[in-house]
């Protein structure tokens, strides 16, 4: 079971979401995040002062997947979130050791 | 011929009244604008600051502040001399029995409706200092500011104008007070914050400054537009009569010039932000269009249309320069009440000359000069009292999680806000 962790563009997500959506995979967790990485912030003028806006509004999309969907799901994801421009975002893979659900008690493959 | 007096009383009361009503507002039009210009984690005090300052407006000018500025009969025309309360207001019987051709030289309208014009005022200029300390200086200590201008310090000066004292005597000429609300409300607001001090993290020790932006400038613009609207009364109620064909062209003309002012005030900032900082950040420009109103509030009927417009564009350019200096001079003020109520009502006493024979500039500097000075050292000696007592400030981890947590255990905007930031 792998826990697939994107940073992408905001307004990627719904593209992101619908081709997660074509391989099967319906469940996810959605936080509005800040960062950046090579793409520079921007400055802006308040007042006559200036002040640089480093982080950029991002969205972190985490969906918890087993082993056999991880390589398709790294392929849907890219190619929705993928504008070509500088800022696009990452994404990274972590292993999970264990996943239940709550409301059965269900444990690993069966509770993702 | 009674019942034309009847009328004429009951009109420039009714006037005095709804103008009065008008006036009140701004109360709402600044909460608003100093609401959206200041962080979302210190947005609950300036609410609290400004519906408290108007009750104690309203309350210390009624037990004395009143008589103070309009004294019965003055001690000498610089002691009004100490008098409480209000009277009751004209007996109809006493007022019909003045000849229609002197009317106008005696009381043409009720009493009580020229306390309740005169209040709404005294409140404007007390709401002028809460934008200017904001985001730092504890709530209470403020409120005990508010009863010592609202009750004294501004009823002294307004006395020397309004209440026939010895400005008046010199031919200082101030029609709705950029000296006497406005000047006078900036001039407190600087002793301010010269003692409370500036906002942490505002200025740098390199001298960069930093930018500490509004957290609602929806509401910032609706407060703008609220205290345009409410500035038809404040200098239209001005003019007192309206009950006659020569007093109701002056009316209108006050209307109109109003409302030029404020326009030549909005383009005048919009340029001057644009060629001076490459864009027209919207502050400036809602700046400017109070810029332009208090600009002509010392005189806004004699000028034409255009002139008033274009006092109100010098207003508009001029507060543009005056948020940007005041900053380098390191006076923190965070919605620019200094720059538009001092700043530019300097410009609006001294410009009254221009179109109005009757009054000269040497008069217009002395008015200016002496309600400045008193203000200012009776302000600067109350905060300094204050201070000591208390202190004005809040403490900079209470800074820091915002004075909406600290000082009033409310937060405006409960959902989107965590308390520090």
């Amino acid at each position: 079971m792998k826990l697939v962790t994107a940073i992408i563009k905001p307004f990627r997500l719904d593209d992101v979401r619908d081709a997660l959506a074509r391989i099967g995979i319906q469940g996810m967790t959605v936080t509005e995040v800040k960062g950046f990485g090579r793409q520079k912030g921007h400055t802006e003028l308040y007042r006559g002062a200036e002040y640089v806006v480093d982080f950029l509004p991002k969205v972190k999309l985490e969906v918890a997947i087993s082993e056999e969907l991880v390589d398709q799901a790294l392929e849907a994801i890219s190619d929705a979130a993928k504008t070509g421009k500088i800022g696009d975002g990452k994404i990274f893979v972590y292993g999970i050791e264990q996943v239940i659900r709550i409301r059965t008690g269900e444990t690993g493959p069966d509770a993702l | 011929m009674e019942d034309i007096l009847n009328l004429r009383y009951a009109l420039d009361t009714f006037y005095f009244l709804v103008m009065g009503a008008f006036v009140m507002w701004m109360a709402a039009g600044f909460t608003m604008l100093e609401a959206g210009l200041v962080r979302a984690k210190n947005t609950t005090e300036i609410l609290t600051k400004n519906v408290a300052l108007y009750a104690i407006a309203c309350v210390m000018y009624m037990l004395v502040g009143y008589n103070l500025m309009y004294p019965g009969e003055a001690v000498n025309s610089f002691w009004p001399g100490l008098g409480f309360l209000l009277g009751s207001d004209h007996d109809p019987a006493s007022v019909l029995s003045t000849s229609g051709a002197d009317w106008y030289d005696g009381t043409y309208y009720s009493g009580r409706s020229d306390f309740f014009f005169q209040v709404v005022f005294v409140a404007t200029a007390m709401s002028i200092v809460s934008g200017a300390v904001a985001e730092r200086m504890k709530l209470w200590p403020f409120l005990v500011f508010c009863v010592v201008l609202t009750g004294f310090i501004y009823p002294i000066q307004g006395f020397w104008k309004w209440g026939g004292g010895f400005l008046d005597g010199l031919g200082f000429s101030d029609f709705a007070g950029s000296g006497v609300v406005h000047l006078t409300g900036a001039t407190a607001a600087l002793a301010g914050v010269i003692l409370v001090g500036a906002r942490k993290g505002k200025y740098r020790k390199d001298g960069k400054i930093n930018a500490l932006p509004g957290a609602n400038l929806p509401l910032a613009t609706l407060g703008t537009f609220i205290l345009w609207m409410g500035w038809f009364g404040f200098n239209g109620g001005s003019e007192l009569v309206v009950s006659n064909v020569g007093e109701a062209n002056a009316v209108a003309a006050v209307f109109v010039n109003t409302n030029a002012a404020a326009a030549g005030g909005v383009v005048a900032a919009l340029l001057a932000a644009k060629f001076i900082l490459g864009r027209a950040d919207l502050t400036m420009v809602l700046n400017g269009a109070l810029a332009g109103l208090v600009a002509i509030t010392a005189e806004p009927l004699t000028p034409s249309p255009l002139a008033a417009t274009l006092i109100g564009a010098v207003g508009g350019a001029i507060v543009v320069l005056s948020v940007l200096g005041l900053d380098r001079l390191k006076i923190d003020d965070p919605v620019g009440a200094i720059s538009v109520h001092g700043t530019v009502g300097i410009w609006g006493l001294l410009v009254v000359p221009v179109t109005n024979a009757d009054a000269a500039l040497s008069s217009q500097l002395i008015g200016a000069g002496v309600i400045f000075g008193f203000v200012f050292l009776a302000s600067i000696a109350t905060w300094g009292i204050i201070r000591g007592i208390g202190g004005l400030r809040v403490t900079e981890e209470d800074e820091y999680r915002g004075v909406d947590v600290a000082e009033c255990g409310l937060e405006a905007y409960p959902e989107f806000t965590s308390g520090t930031k």
